[in-house]
């Protein structure tokens, strides 16, 4: 029996609140293979987040749990790297530190000092970020902080990447250039990504399957449509890409149509 | 060269140099204004401030005489200067006298012991500043020893804040004149040696000191580290930091404003209580100073203790920016407008 890589069973999630406890997701089941880059969308507080942060390990879930690669999952841990939606980055230090953070806490004694230091501007320039690899986070632009966290997160050589919203406070041209960006290291690197995303075109672009959620509460998974498109990707040619439209299109329905918000469906 | 030598008059004359165009007609008004609210109005309100203290002092009768104005007051403390430089004198013809005295003792007999005794004139008010500030100093940085590692538990952990809490609150409010005579019974009985190596009188307000200027840096250590931003704690549990790598990577930077924020109000609260404590400890220092003055009673008492007090409000206040420029050069953020 061939196991898969991570693998989330019968995941449900309950808040305490003043009023009872709310069910936030009701028996998430997913199953991702090893190289695959599987986006999560649906319309805000869906739960997507809770997911999200239930595979990194800061909440626990109330019921069912996560094994990735034979192992259960029930702490936070560098093996699954987080890219948090406002980059998350450490004011106090230079983009260089925040990455020397990381890699000090994930290769501390099994990299000699000199291979850290090529390790860290080795991942600052997979990002792009080697001409201000020496500012700190208030002397860079909103896209090139969020830069410097892909490259925190991607250092840690991570089993599992997970990005929470990582393009959501960007402006669209900003989103695009690290779109680009990352679809050119999951070329190279080919990491396991679980990435939440309310953008369809970005769904669509970067992902391998793109997991539609259901409107909360008690959230699940709806549909998933796997992505077919042949890879490398380019933007321009698939804006007139009949398959690409037929995606992004099944995804808009799902959104607008089977899960409309509960509010505009009143209206 | 005329435009070298301009140059090295701008130089020179840089803070004059709004002065100086006003004068020549070529100041556009716009110019004038951060001028005057940076420099002309505490100006104006300090020579206010003078003006009423000299009209109505005179007006005030006590059994030492009339209160004295700023005039007067500018005075003593030129007596006080004088009386500084006397007793100097004083101490360096002691040292003078007893070292020549040596010398010919050991001139008749080599072996002959010879004794070197510290002068005892009595302490100027200069030197009383010093102890002041040593003791004051010290009661500070023991203080915040103890109340920056303890804030920094009681923030992270929400059940020991609770614990600690209503200790804090408790003793927070307390005056230092009533910790002072618990103290001093603490002191005599506990610190008995022959040889002490500090004054018990000293030990007494720095330890009052000490007590009184543990809350305020305590309880902003502690607010400071509970609002971390969430992110930040998130960053630190997905890299798995160790405590002390998350406490100084993470906890201390984020801290620092809120930190300093308590440190400042602390030395400022340590301040007022060491002249409190000073007067009834009978620890040498500006408040023994005060008190001595009040004792004594003269006519020249009253202006001796005004120039005290405007002493005393000055080094508070450059406690303070010392405070400040300490903050700022630890601060990660230079940018900071820190006040």
């Amino acid at each position: 029996m061939t196991q898969e890589y991570l693998e989330l069973t019968q995941v449900s999630m309950e808040f305490p609140t003043p009023t009872g406890p709310f069910k936030a997701l009701d028996k998430v089941n997913l199953k991702i293979k090893e190289g695959e880059f599987v986006s999560l969308i649906g319309h805000s507080g869906c739960g997507k987040s809770t997911v999200l942060n239930i595979v990194a390990g800061l909440y626990e879930a109330t019921e069912g749990g996560i094994i990735l690669k034979g192992r259960e999952v029930n702490e936070p841990g560098p093996e699954r790297a987080v890219v948090f939606q406002n980059h998350s980055l450490l004011p106090w230090l230079t983009a260089y530190q925040n990455v020397e953070l990381a890699v000090k806490q994930v290769f501390g004694g099994k990299k000699s000092k000199q291979e850290m230091k090529q390790w860290i501007e080795h991942n600052l320039q997979l990002v792009h970020m080697s001409h201000a690899m020496h500012k700190r986070p208030d002397e860079l632009s909103g896209g090139m902080k969020q830069r410097v966290g892909i490259a925190r997160a991607l250092a840690m050589e991570p089993e599992v990447l997970l990005m929470d919203e990582p393009f959501g406070a960007l402006d669209a041209l900003t989103r695009a250039h690290l779109q680009d960006s990352l679809m050119e290291i999951q070329n190279d690197l080919n990491n396991t990504v679980i990435m939440i995303t309310h953008d369809v075109d970005e769904a669509v672009l970067l992902s391998d399957r793109i997991v539609m959620m259901t409107n909360g509460p008690a959230a699940t998974i709806g549909e998933i449509l796997d992505v077919t498109l042949a890879r490398p990707r380019k933007r321009l040619e698939l804006a007139d890409d009949p398959q690409y439209n037929h995606y992004r299109a099944e995804v808009l329905k799902f959104l607008y149509e089977r899960q409309r918000k509960p509010e505009e469906k009143a209206a | 060269m005329t435009a070298i030598a301009m140059n090295s008059i701008k130089f020179m004359l840089g803070w004059s140099m709004p002065f100086l165009k006003f004068f020549k007609g070529d100041i556009p008004k716009i110019n004038l204004k951060p001028l005057l609210i940076s420099m002309g109005v505490p100006i104006v309100g300090i020579l206010t401030f003078l003006m009423f203290w000299s009209a109505l002092a005179p007006k005030v009768e006590t059994s030492l005489g009339a209160i004295p104005g700023p005039l007067q007051v500018w005075e003593k403390f030129g007596t006080l200067v004088d009386e500084h430089q006397a007793e100097r004198e004083k101490e360096r013809a002691f040292h003078e006298r007893q070292e020549i005295r040596n010398e010919k003792k050991l001139a008749k007999n080599p072996d002959a012991e010879v004794k070197t005794r510290p002068y005892t004139g009595k302490p100027t008010f200069f030197d009383q500043i010093w102890t002041s500030l040593y003791t004051v100093l010290t009661g500070f940085v023991l203080a915040s020893l103890i109340a920056i590692p303890v804030g920094i538990i009681s923030g992270l952990n929400k059940t020991i804040y609770a614990g600690i809490n209503p200790i804090i609150q408790i003793f927070k409010p307390v005056s230092p004149l009533a910790w002072l005579p618990i103290v001093t019974m603490v002191v005599s009985a506990m610190y008995v040696s022959d040889d002490p190596m500090f004054d018990k009188s000293f030990i007494n307000s720095m330890i009052t000191v000490m007590l009184c200027c543990l809350w305020p840096t305590l309880i902003n250590t502690a607010v400071g580290v509970a609002s971390i931003s969430q992110d930040l704690k998130n960053v630190s549990k997905v890299l798995r930091l160790n405590f002390f790598t998350h406490v100084f990577k993470i906890v201390v930077p984020s801290s620092i404003p809120m930190m300093f924020t308590g440190l400042r109000l602390s030395l400022g609260i340590a301040w007022m209580v060491l002249i409190a404590a000073e007067m009834l400890a009978q620890n040498p220092g500006l408040g023994k100073f005060v008190w001595d003055e009040f004792q004594n009673g003269s006519s020249n008492s009253l202006g001796r203790i005004m120039v005290a007090v405007i002493v005393i409000g000055l080094i508070g206040f450059m406690l303070d920016r010392m405070m400040l420029s300490l903050q700022k050069w630890v601060s990660w953020d230079k940018n900071a407008d820190i006040r």
